[in-house]
């Protein structure tokens, strides 16, 4: 199975500033001082071998979505943030006008969820079928709304598509589009929920949007439960933990400590963080990723457990 | 996790030992009422041995927290002393060290707040 990032920003899309860009020239060519880079070769592989990672490239900033690819000739979503645009459009791009099937699994309605789908390309296109699950009342409501006036100039109605909502419960596992996935409700306004899904032994949680109260065992020890030796969990980690539980405490999101702890807690092999913070610049993200590979390190009992930070177009082979 | 006070005049050194987890969390946090209610202007102050401390969670973190603000809200003086290299790495990344505040020794923290405590810890 591969798990495609498409989008991996929290709350807002971001794009890269004039003055992120003119930071990563002066780095660059800092580092570059020196050296015999005379040939386009040569800076190709200066770029490509010995530049840092958060200089030559960047984690991107569409919002959440994400596509888990198992080989099947349909496409398996969770969230549809502004990356699904991409996944629309690379979607269109390599079937040749040939119609797909999409199944989507909402975490919750949240703007930075949902804004990608008037921009998702396939929704307008006869032939094709989308179908969004979630677990929320509202969930058809919340996506059908941010079409047409005074919001947008197509209405729902005028999507050439099929579009279909299925309500699921939480807590209750359902064999859907080659997966048996749980849904599990998260601390957030309005609820979100999370998504284990699980095939062919491999296991991959979708956890975002979710706060985590330190004062609460049984809750610390159910989402350990839901991690249980997954292969990967998709984790955010939005919020430095000072921060999300002083100032943006009750703001709905976790931090890279408390992902590492319910990893450890659930040995779980893969921690990958996600839902970044829009404020931050590749620069911080790279710290923040240095800092909880750190954390893991020096708290490891036995049970390791990889880190990384999510970017558009980050693929993760399990 | 054990809590030892030992009292310097005006001071109160507590000494805390082992892990402060998700599994000592509370237990800490009991402990720590009665001596933080005190910790106020005028009353004592509060002084959190931690050479003993070799692994703080987020658990642990957040009754550390809840501390230091209860000391503020009170105009009280709560430091941290002695925390090993590996726990003061773990106050970095969790971005704690904006929130507490830390001194090498506990003869440092009764230099900067307390004459008197500083004589009853080294008497001549």
């Amino acid at each position: 199975m591969r798990v495609k990032f498409w989008g991996t920003r929290g709350s807002i899309p971001v794009a890269p500033t004039t003055a992120d860009i003119r930071q990563k020239l002066v780095a660059a060519l800092t580092q570059a001082a020196g050296r015999q880079l005379d040939t386009p070769a040569r800076i190709e592989a200066f770029v490509d071998g010995e530049l840092d990672w958060a200089v030559r490239h960047t984690f991107g900033g569409n919002s959440a979505c994400v596509q888990l690819d198992a080989g099947d000739p349909y496409y398996v979503l969770c969230d549809l943030g502004s990356g699904v645009r991409g996944l629309g459009n690379h979607a269109l791009a390599t079937r040749r006008g040939e119609p797909a099937e999409y199944h989507v699994f909402m975490s919750h309605t949240h703007w930075d969820h949902i804004m990608g789908f008037p921009f998702f390309m396939p929704a307008y296109i006869p032939g094709n079928v989308i179908t969004i699950y979630g677990c929320h009342a509202w969930l058809e409501e919340a996506i059908r709304r941010q079409h047409g006036a005074p919001s947008f100039p197509v209405e729902f109605a005028q999507l050439g598509a099929e579009i279909r909502f299925v309500r699921l419960e939480p807590d209750r596992p359902y064999d859907l589009v080659g997966f048996r996935v749980t849904a599990k409700r998260q601390r957030h306004t309005g609820d979100s929920y999370g998504y284990r899904f699980e095939r062919a032994g491999r296991v991959v949680v979708y956890s975002t949007d979710s706060e985590h109260k330190l004062d609460d065992p049984a809750a610390t020890r159910a989402f350990a439960e839901f991690f249980r030796d997954a292969d990967l969990v998709i984790f955010d980690a939005q919020y430095s933990l000072a921060d999300s539980i002083s100032i943006k405490e009750d703001w709905g999101h976790s931090s890279n400590v408390v992902g590492v702890e319910l990893c450890q807690m659930a040995r779980a092999r893969h921690l990958c963080m996600f839902h970044h913070e829009p404020t931050y610049d590749d620069a911080k993200i790279a710290a923040v990723l240095a800092e909880t590979r750190r954390l893991e390190e020096i708290t490891r009992d036995g049970h390791t457990v990889l880190v990384s930070s999510a970017w558009d177009g980050m693929e993760i082979d399990l | 996790m054990i809590l030892t006070p030992v009292r310097y005049a005006d001071v109160v050194v507590l000494t805390l030992q082992g892990r402060l987890d998700q599994s000592t969390a509370e237990d800490v946090r009991t402990a720590l009422a009665p001596h933080l209610e005190r910790c106020a202007e005028g009353q004592d102050h509060l002084v959190l041995d931690m050479a003993g401390v070799d692994y703080v969670s987020s658990a642990g973190l957040r009754v550390l927290m809840l501390a230091s603000k209860q000391a503020k809200a009170q105009k009280g003086y709560l430091v941290l002393v002695s925390v090993q290299p590996l726990v003061q790495e773990i106050l970095e990344i969790s971005k704690f060290t904006l929130i507490l505040r830390t001194l090498p020794a506990v003869r440092d923290a009764l230099a900067e707040t307390s004459p008197a405590g500083l004589a009853a810890f080294e008497p001549r």
